[in-house]
């Protein structure tokens, strides 16, 4: 009896044993919702879009699997958003559903995930196999889930990643009822160089090596469809065209649209990085063919942190870049001949305060976009952070028939900041990890 | 004449590596070579941590993190470890790759799981605390006996055992110290107290050391690290937990792909 019921508690005590890894290590549920607040500071120049507070929020939860001594890794992280004015900001994507196995100096990645290029700050112009969530994030850090075979093997001489990117995700505009916008809306119907339109299999392959002079250098190639679409304004009907010549204005009831066109394009790219005496030396730089003629771009910079500011625990690092494009295109890029600065104080603090500071300042335009961050924890599981953007010296937004005079003057019509001037705003965002 | 010199000689080489010629700075230098020797031919190893942060007010906050190792076998390579964050929960998931080296910086980069991103980091922050803690990032590094010089200044009894009191001074500009006096026991080498002198030479944090046990019969790891900061009445208990050796890490698992899945 007695021998039974201790056989019993070492059974079940044996089970527990068994279980609890099973269950605490080798599956793992977790995630983060988020509530966020806008307040525009300006009135806006779309009426469809006409209100100066604007709340939002997102959910996040992820779930890892891990098997096969940690050989194979599952990971599933949907995600969803919602906002109140803009409906094509309430979405949702599948931003990582893949399984990794590693092997002897290799491994494979299979199925959607986010995978980053790049050392610049300012802008990442390596940074090509994930499509922009721009009408989530104004800052294009937030990126959509890739679907992609990913081979990467590692080697003394360095490490070599081969990707088979099959289907194409569209980039994400903010509506008509969003802020900031495009003068136009972008349609949904996006046009595509290739005949496979959003089926066609891209390719690229990556090569990075690691130095211990302090030296790191990656280069990449990229064929496929691009990640970034030309804008191209509807044709107007001849009506259209003619109220607009007699009156200057598109006759009401008339709603053109941009219409996204993606090309096939082939990108080179080159990363460098050099470490020497706490100054961090950063180039970024692209070719790329297939969208107008050949074009280079470059971003280049460094990064150098003083340590324990004024004898306090503060760190304050200083980013400094170039930016410069030889591209000559409409909506392409506002950005061509620019400087970043940027400034990070760190508190080190028990809530790991932060103050981020950065200015881009178009050297041709003189328009300047201004942005401050500043984050701090509450506790173990809430990180509160307050954002600040603001659009100085920039033109003016365009009107939908203002867009077409133009267009017909032949005028240059890079609107550089332009189109989401007028949306300076404030925010507050309050994270919860759960 | 020959006889009665070889006696003599025999009797000099003897004795004098106990009177003659060890200066406090080469006994010292003895001393940290004997500690650090002790801990060598671990091979790899895995353990918790868990960083229990006090406010002057008593307040607590947590950290909790793991670290890997893998000792260096090269001639100017130490070791290379792995650290990958927990909680706070809204650094979950972050991970630190580090190769240290005998005789200059480390190399590290942190992996950013929001961004998907590796970055290197550029900053020489030694002084500056470890993830707000009482402990900086230079006394959470990889203590190269190469990296400091020493002076001998007594033996004292330290508990049941007798210590020696060793002084170090860091090579390092950028270190926050400018001093450190460290109480190591005769039998098994192992630290029981640091105490840190700042720039201004001024005693800055005491550092006590507790609970030790031996793993593979050789290595002492202690299962409490108390940092108390005289100066602002702070202090961090870091708790050790879970040490595995032999746990079949290779330089595999030391590379930027592994820092991306490291979990």
């Amino acid at each position: 009896m007695i021998s039974s019921a201790k056989n019993m508690k070492n059974g079940l005590a044996t089970a527990l044993l068994l279980a609890v890894p099973l269950v605490s290590s080798a599956w793992e549920f977790r995630g983060e919702v988020a509530l966020e607040g806008r307040y525009f500071t300006q009135d806006s120049p779309y009426p469809q879009a006409d209100y100066s507070t604007n709340g939002s929020g997102y959910i996040k939860p992820e779930v890892f699997h891990e098997w096969n001594n940690r050989d194979d890794l599952f990971t599933f992280i949907p995600y969803a958003r919602v906002d109140e004015h803009d409906a094509e900001r309430t979405h949702w994507d599948i931003r990582e559903l893949s399984w990794i196995h590693v092997g002897n100096g290799w491994e494979s990645r299979v199925g959607i995930r986010k995978v980053f290029w790049g050392v610049t700050e300012g802008r990442h112009l390596v940074d090509i196999i994930n499509q922009t969530d721009q009408v989530d994030q104004v800052d294009g850090e937030e990126k959509l889930g890739q679907p992609m075979i990913n081979l990467s093997t590692v080697r003394d001489w360095g490490i070599v990643d081969v990707f088979v990117l099959p289907g194409f995700r569209e980039r994400t505009y903010a509506g008509e009822e969003g802020r900031p916008r495009t003068p136009l809306p972008v349609s949904d119907n996006a046009q595509y160089e290739s005949s496979k339109e959003n089926q066609r299999v891209d390719f690229a392959i990556r090569y990075q090596q690691y130095f211990d002079n302090g030296l790191e250098l990656a280069l990449s190639h990229f064929s496929g469809t691009s990640r970034d679409p030309l804008l191209i304004p509807d044709s107007l009907t001849l009506a259209e065209l003619q109220a607009l010549i007699a009156t200057g204005q598109l006759p009401s009831g008339s709603d053109p649209e941009f219409t996204p066109l993606y090309n096939v394009i082939d990108q080179t790219g080159l990363e460098l990085q050099y470490l020497n005496s706490g100054w961090l030396w950063k180039l970024e730089a692209i070719s790329r063919s297939g969208q107008g003629e050949r074009f280079n771009a470059v971003d280049g910079g460094f990064e150098y942190t003083q340590v324990g500011l004024l004898d306090t625990a503060t760190d304050l690092g200083w980013i400094v870049e170039y930016i410069w494009e030889d591209r000559d295109d409409s909506l392409a890029s506002p950005l061509a001949s620019d400087v970043l600065l940027g400034t990070r104080f760190t508190f080190n603090d028990v809530a790991s305060t932060e103050i981020l500071a950065g200015i881009i300042y178009d050297t041709e335009d003189e328009e300047k976009a201004i942005s401050l961050e500043s984050s701090r924890r509450f506790g173990n599981s809430l990180k509160v952070s307050l954002e600040a953007r603001f659009y100085t010296d920039t033109g003016k937004p365009q009107s939908a028939s203002q867009l077409y005079r133009d267009a017909l003057r032949n005028v240059n019509t890079n609107p550089g900041l332009g189109p989401i001037s007028r949306s300076d705003f404030i925010q507050a965002e309050l994270v919860y990890y759960f | 004449m020959n006889a009665r010199l070889l006696p003599a000689a025999l009797l000099m080489a003897l004795a004098a590596p106990a009177v003659l010629a060890q200066t406090p700075e080469e006994k010292g230098l003895e001393i940290a070579r004997e500690a650090d020797s002790r801990g060598e031919g671990f091979g790899d190893f895995q353990a918790d941590m868990k960083m229990v942060l006090i406010s002057k007010s008593g307040q607590t906050s947590d950290r909790e993190l793991r670290v890997k190792t893998l000792e260096g076998t090269g001639e100017e390579e130490g070791d290379k470890s792995l650290t990958i964050f927990d909680t706070p929960r809204d650094v979950r998931g972050t991970a630190m790759l580090t190769f240290s080296y005998k005789t200059r910086d480390d190399d590290q980069w942190l992996y950013l799981p929001a961004l998907r991103r590796v970055k290197t980091i550029a900053s020489r922050n030694k002084s500056g605390p470890f993830m707000g803690s009482e402990f900086s990032f230079e006394d959470m590094r990889g203590q190269e006996v190469e990296k400091y010089t020493y002076k001998y200044l007594r033996d004292e009894p330290c508990g049941e055992l007798t210590c020696f009191v060793v002084e170090r001074y860091p090579q390092d500009e950028d270190s926050g110290y400018t001093r450190q006096v460290s109480w190591i026991d005769q039998q098994e080498y192992r630290t029981w107290k640091v105490d840190y002198y700042d720039r201004k030479k001024s005693l800055l944090k005491t550092l006590t050391a507790s609970g030790f046990s031996q793993y593979q019969d050789k290595f002492w790891q202690p299962a409490k690290m108390s940092m108390v900061n005289h100066q602002t009445g702070k202090s961090t208990d870091l708790f050790w937990s879970n040490y595995r050796y032999d746990t079949g890490l290779s330089e595999s698992d030391f590379n930027k792909n592994s820092l991306k899945r490291a979990r």
